[in-house]
């Protein structure tokens, strides 16, 4: 099957996908006790019935629940996700106002894990028996089983009390932070913790698997042929062996964005990161409902990119696998 | 926290024995173990987890001290006013430890096996089936697979007053599609065997194909997968508790660890020790995960 069909076949499989997840989002919330109306009227200290009905009317409560998920619906497919209550802003803005700060960690995040941990899994599965593979080891046990906030924690008792060189936490120095270079250096600093604590969940598992994924290709016949050939072991090694060995780890990767929005969550709140899970964390504490499913949204719509580009880099890599729709 | 990485299966055999040439008389489970116990790792795990369920259950008897109360000063060093010094309150930590891993492992055990009774259903009824089945369910595993897992669980335990249920089924609705995965491409590869067919042949059901034949010779690796789903569910518990989204009341290592993060720099312990404790009990658990994955894949060892 021609390959843009398969593409178009996904994608409205995944819209149709994302359509569920709005629905599901919306019932979930709509069927929790209590609403906007009743925390707004609880911060001002009570009101008449008349004003409660009048609320109730203005944010559209009054009419029956499938027509409040019909128009959210068609709200969301026009691309508008309403107004926080909280902000009294635009929940497209509010959101589009913290990407950069998520996407910057998680991004860092995502290319560190990936580079250095296959780097350490195709070293340790070519010397298995050196002091590397066994830190390898030891390093891959630390990353899955220590909560990201502990060790979270840990890096900046380590780095900003014990050892004062990195910041405790934020985005940038308000005071002495500069503009231009100096500002992005800044930001860079402020990054190497949370980013670090985040890519030490995600170097654990790229670094197993890949190391696991080599030491099945080093033994395949075309590794010999390479080597037979009288080709550099580096070229050996990341040339022929790795490239096939890359394609359980892509796919996993892909898997594993939305893991890595959940860990976001967590770091951004150890490092008071203004970021996306940040904005979810408090929405959801101060029942901003619109912005909660706003975020809710988002996040599935990224997952699903990400599970799309797994699927489109698959080919690039390994362009015997045939993907069926 | 990544999901739980997934074994590599490989049918179990007999091996054969090298000096006589006879098959062994022992069953796989009994040569699993054997392998199992001679993984000096896996018995570290175990040693942990013993550890652990030993602290959780015998320690608060022996150190009952209400993790709540107020005991002495705020930020006193260990050793000082209490074993492992006292946090911002003045509450003490080491009552805190001993009491607080219950709810985080109760959590994590139960919200496992959710996930494992959820994530067999449907990947047993996917791979088994096949076809239009096995095309419903697996919308339904992308459906949750897009979901936003620690978001969704977070909105689901505000939104439904925190509580041990709903906190449980929050991380076991979300954590189950890697499960439902992993044994539905067990049941795709043992569906077609021949013992399978021959099940078929003398006139078995489906249940009882799927059931009694199929599902023992799938359970290897959901045994792993499901050792290592406990431990990403303690995980997910403790940083939900981290967050302050559990139960205020209970005391949970998570939680100490949260409200004790802001203080940091005065009383590092408050933080450290709680934190140490999930990184043990997760640890016993991977290491023995990976060691059940040895001894179920002899194959494997021999690299």
């Amino acid at each position: 099957m021609p390959y843009l069909i398969i593409l178009f076949r996904r994608i409205t499989q995944a819209v149709g996908l994302l359509f569920a997840v709005a629905i599901l989002n919306f019932s979930l919330i709509h069927m929790a006790p209590g609403d906007i109306v009743s925390t707004l009227v609880g911060e001002m200290g009570g009101a008449s019935p008349e004003t409660i009905a009048q609320l109730r009317k203005s944010f559209g409560l009054d009419l029956s629940f499938p027509e409040q998920l019909w128009i959210y619906l068609k709200h969301v497919a026009q691309g508008d996700l309403g107004t926080s209550v909280y902000y009294n802003q635009p929940v497209i803005s509010l959101i589009l106002d913290r990407v950069p700060a998520t996407g910057l960690l998680v991004m860092t995040a995502l290319v560190l894990s990936l580079t250095v941990g296959t780097t350490l899994g195709v070293l340790s599965a070519r010397y298995p028996r050196s002091w590397l593979a066994a830190a390898v080891n030891v390093l891959s046990l630390f990353g899955f089983a220590a909560p990201v906030f502990w060790s979270g924690l840990m890096l900046l008792l380590l780095f900003a009390s014990v050892i004062p060189i990195m910041p405790a936490g934020g985005f940038y120095d308000i005071v002495n932070g500069g503009t231009g270079w100096r500002k992005a250096l800044d930001i860079a600093h402020h990054l190497v913790l949370p980013a670090t604590s985040l890519a030490l969940i995600f170097l654990a598992l790229y670094s197993r698997l890949s190391r696991a994924s080599m030491l099945e290709v080093m033994g395949s016949d075309y590794v010999r042929t390479a080597r037979a050939k009288g080709l550099r072991e580096s070229t050996v090694l990341f040339k022929h062996a790795l490239r096939n060995a890359l394609i359980p780890v892509v796919t996993v990767a892909g898997m594993q964005f939305s893991a890595m929005l959940a860990g976001a969550v967590l770091v951004e709140a150890v490092f008071t990161w203004p970021g996306l899970g940040q904005l979810a964390f408090e929405s959801i504490l101060r029942r901003d409902n619109q912005l909660l499913l706003g975020i809710l949204m988002l996040s599935a719509v990224l997952v699903t990119v990400g599970n799309l580009l797994t699927d489109l880099l698959y080919r690039m890599i390994d362009p015997r696998i045939q993907i069926d729709a | 926290m990544p999901d739980a990485t997934v074994p590599i299966a490989a049918p179990l055999s007999p091996a054969p024995d090298a000096l006589s040439g006879k098959t062994l008389a022992r069953s796989p489970w009994a040569e699993s173990w054997a392998i199992f116990r001679r993984n000096r790792a896996a018995l570290l795990g175990l040693a942990l987890l013993t550890a652990v369920a030993l602290l959780l259950m015998f320690a608060p008897r022996f150190y009952a001290i209400d993790p709540f109360e107020i005991v002495g000063s705020p930020n006193t060093p260990p050793g000082t006013e209490a074993p492992l010094g006292t946090d911002f309150l003045g509450r003490d930590v080491l009552a805190g430890i001993v009491v607080g891993g219950r709810p985080t492992v109760m959590v994590g055990f139960c919200a496992a096996l959710i996930t494992t009774l959820i994530g067999i259903t449907i990947g047993a009824l996917s791979g088994y089936y096949g076809r239009m089945t096995d095309r419903l369910l697996g919308r339904v595993i992308e459906f949750f697979q897009v979901l936003p897992a620690l978001l969704f669980a977070m909105v689901l335990i505000t939104l439904f007053a925190p509580s041990f249920f709903t906190v449980t089924l929050a991380i076991g609705l979300v954590a189950w599609p890697s499960m439902a995965r992993l044994t539905r491409a067990e049941f795709l590869r043992i569906r077609q065997l021949d013992y399978v067919r021959s099940a078929r042949s003398i006139g078995a059901s489906d249940a009882r194909i799927i059931l009694r034949t199929i599902l023992p010779n799938a359970l290897p690796p959901i045994i792993v997968s499901a050792t290592l789903a406990t431990g990403t569910a303690i995980l997910f518990e403790a940083g939900l508790s981290f967050l302050g989204l559990t139960d205020p009341n209970i005391m949970s290592w998570g939680l100490m660890v949260g409200s004790g993060r802001t203080h940091l720099r005065e009383a590092w312990w408050a933080v450290t020790f709680p934190g140490m404790c999930i990184f043990i009990t997760v640890l016993g658990i991977c290491l023995v995960g990976d060691g059940l994955n040895d001894a179920f894949n002899p194959k494997l060892r021999q690299r």
